[in-house]
C-alpha cells in the first residue's frame, strides 16, 4: 500500500463521527414501494371510472390493452433500473431493462394507428382532446417523478442524468398506463403523437432538471 | 424471499448484464486469488462499520486508499492529484456508506465512487486550466493603466472571493462563515449550526482546499 499515512487525519476524523446507518433496501424493493404508489392511484381511478368501460374497450381493440401493459412494463423496468443505478458499482447496462416493455408499448400503439376499425366507446381524438392526454401524462408524471427523485436522493446515483432519464421514463410509462383506465379516445395518429410528445417532455425535463438534483454532492 | 436470495438475485442479473455490454468499471487491481480474501475482509469491515464499528471503519478506509489511488491513476489522474481524489472519495464513502450492500463486492462499490471522483477531479482541473489561460490573456491585453487600477483590482478580488464563498456547498460555506469570517470558536460554531466539531473541521478543510484550488495562480 502506498503512502497510507497521509490520510490518517481524515480517516481518524471520519471514524470519530461514525454513526450506525440504516442500510438501503435492495433496488427491487425500493422500486416496488414506488409502484405501490402507482397502484394506489390506479385503484382510485378504477374506483372512479369503473372497470366495465375499460374491459369493453380492450375487448374491442386488444392492442390498446397491450399498449397499456407495455407502458406498465416500461415503468416497472425503468423504476428498477433507476434504483439500481442509484447504487455505486451497479452496471450501466441496467438502463436497458425498460427496453422490452417500451418496444411492446410503441409497437402496440403504432398498431392501433394502422387499424381500420375504431375501438368501441371511443372516437378518434381531435387535437384539442389529445391535448388532454398530454396534460394527464405530464400532470401525473410530475408527482411520480418527484417521489422517485426524493427516494433516489437517499441513494448515490453516480450517473445522475441517465438515472434521471430512467425516472422520466418510469413516470411517463406509469402515467400512460394509468391513462388507459380512463382513455376515451382510440389510438389514432393525433393521439399517439400527443402521447409521444408527453413522454418525450417528461423524460427530457427529468434528464435536464433531475440530473442536477441527483448529482453527487 | 429470504435476504440471502434477494441479495443474490440482482447479483446474477448484474453479471449477466455485464457479459452483455462489458460493463464500465474494471476493479481488477490485484490478482483474483489474492484479492478474494482481502475483498471479503473489506466487505466484512464495511458491514461492521455500517453498524457503527469505528475500528472496522478505520481499517476499511485505510485499506481502501491503495485501491482508490489505483482507480484514479487508471482514469488518468496525475500523480500529484491522486491524494485529492483519495480525500474526496473517502468523504463520499462516508456520506453514502449506507448504500453498500455487504452481499456484493466492496471493491466494485468503492471503485465506482473513486472513478466518479477521479473524473470530477479531472474536469475541475480542466476548468481551472482554461480559466488560468484566459486570465493570462486578459492580463496581457489589458495592462494596468495607473494606480487606481490596483484598488479596483483589490475590490474585484474581494468580490470574487465573496462570490467563490457563496458558491460553496452550504455545509462548507457555513464552516467558512462561522470559523473564518466571524472567527467563532469550534464549540461556538458547532452550537450555532447544530453540526459536530468534526464535521465543521472537515467542511472547513474542504472549503479552503476548494478556494485555494479556485484562486490558484491568481495571487
Amino acid at each position: 500500500m502506498s503512502e497510507p499515512r497521509r490520510h490518517d487525519a481524515l480517516i481518524d476524523a471520519l471514524s470519530t463521527e461514525l454513526a450506525p446507518v440504516r442500510r438501503l433496501p435492495p433496488p427491487w424493493r425500493r422500486a416496488a414501494g414506488w409502484l405501490l404508489a402507482v397502484a394506489l392511484i390506479a385503484a382510485a381511478l378504477l374506483a372512479h371510472y369503473g372497470v366495465a368501460d375499460m374491459q369493453h374497450r380492450w375487448r374491442g381493440a386488444p392492442d390498446l390493452a397491450w399498449a397499456g401493459i407495455g407502458a406498465l412494463l416500461t415503468a416497472v423496468g425503468a423504476a428498477w433500473a433507476a434504483f439500481s443505478l442509484g447504487v455505486p458499482g451497479r452496471r450501466r447496462a441496467w438502463a436497458w431493462l425498460p427496453l422490452p416493455g417500451a418496444l411492446l408499448w410503441i409497437g402496440a400503439s403504432g398498431l392501433g394507428c394502422l387499424r381500420e376499425w375504431i375501438a368501441p366507446q371511443t372516437h378518434v381524438a381531435s387535437m384539442h382532446e389529445s391535448s388532454d392526454c398530454l396534460l394527464f401524462i405530464v400532470g401525473f408524471s410530475v408527482p411520480l417523478s418527484a417521489l422517485l427523485i426524493v427516494l433516489l436522493r437517499r441513494a448515490c446515483p453516480l450517473r445522475p442524468v441517465l438515472t434521471a432519464a430512467m425516472i422520466g421514463l418510469a413516470s411517463a410509462g406509469a402515467s400512460a398506463a394509468l391513462l388507459e383506465i380512463c382513455h376515451a379516445f382510440d389510438a389514432a395518429a393525433t393521439d399517439l403523437l400527443m402521447h409521444a410528445v408527453a413522454v418525450g417532455l417528461v423524460v427530457a425535463a427529468n434528464a435536464a432538471m433531475g440530473g442536477r438534483l441527483l448529482a453527487p454532492r | 424471499m429470504s435476504p440471502a436470495l434477494t441479495a443474490d438475485g440482482p447479483m446474477v442479473l448484474d453479471s449477466g448484464l455485464s457479459l452483455w455490454t462489458g460493463g464500465d468499471v474494471d476493479v481488477s487491481v490485484e490478482p483474483a486469488n489474492a484479492s478474494d480474501a482481502t475483498e471479503r475482509r473489506r466487505a466484512a469491515w464495511m458491514a461492521a462499520a455500517q453498524a457503527g464499528d469505528k475500528r472496522a471503519y478505520e481499517r476499511v478506509l485505510a485499506d481502501s486508499v491503495a485501491l482508490i489511488r489505483a482507480v484514479a491513476h487508471r482514469q488518468g489522474v496525475a500523480h500529484d492529484q491522486l491524494d485529492d481524489v483519495v480525500q474526496e472519495t473517502l468523504l463520499t464513502v462516508h456520506r453514502v456508506r449506507h448504500t453498500y450492500d455487504p452481499s456484493r463486492s466492496y471493491d466494485a462499490w468503492l471503485a465506482a465512487i473513486a472513478a466518479r471522483r477521479a473524473i470530477d477531479g479531472l474536469r475541475k482541473g480542466g476548468r481551472r486550466e482554461r480559466r488560468e489561460l484566459s486570465d493570462e490573456r486578459a492580463m496581457a491585453s489589458h495592462p494596468a493603466a495607473d494606480d487606481t487600477t490596483g484598488q479596483a483590482e483589490r475590490a474585484q478580488q474581494a468580490e470574487r472571493l465573496r462570490a467563490a464563498i457563496a458558491a460553496l456547498p452550504p455545509g462548507q460555506r457555513e464552516a467558512v462563515e462561522q470559523l473564518g469570517l466571524k472567527e467563532r470558536s469550534l464549540a461556538e460554531a458547532a452550537e450555532r449550526t447544530g453540526r459536530s466539531t468534526t464535521a465543521l473541521k472537515v467542511n472547513l478543510h474542504r472549503a479552503l482546499k476548494a478556494l485555494r484550488g479556485r484562486f490558484h495562480g491568481d495571487d
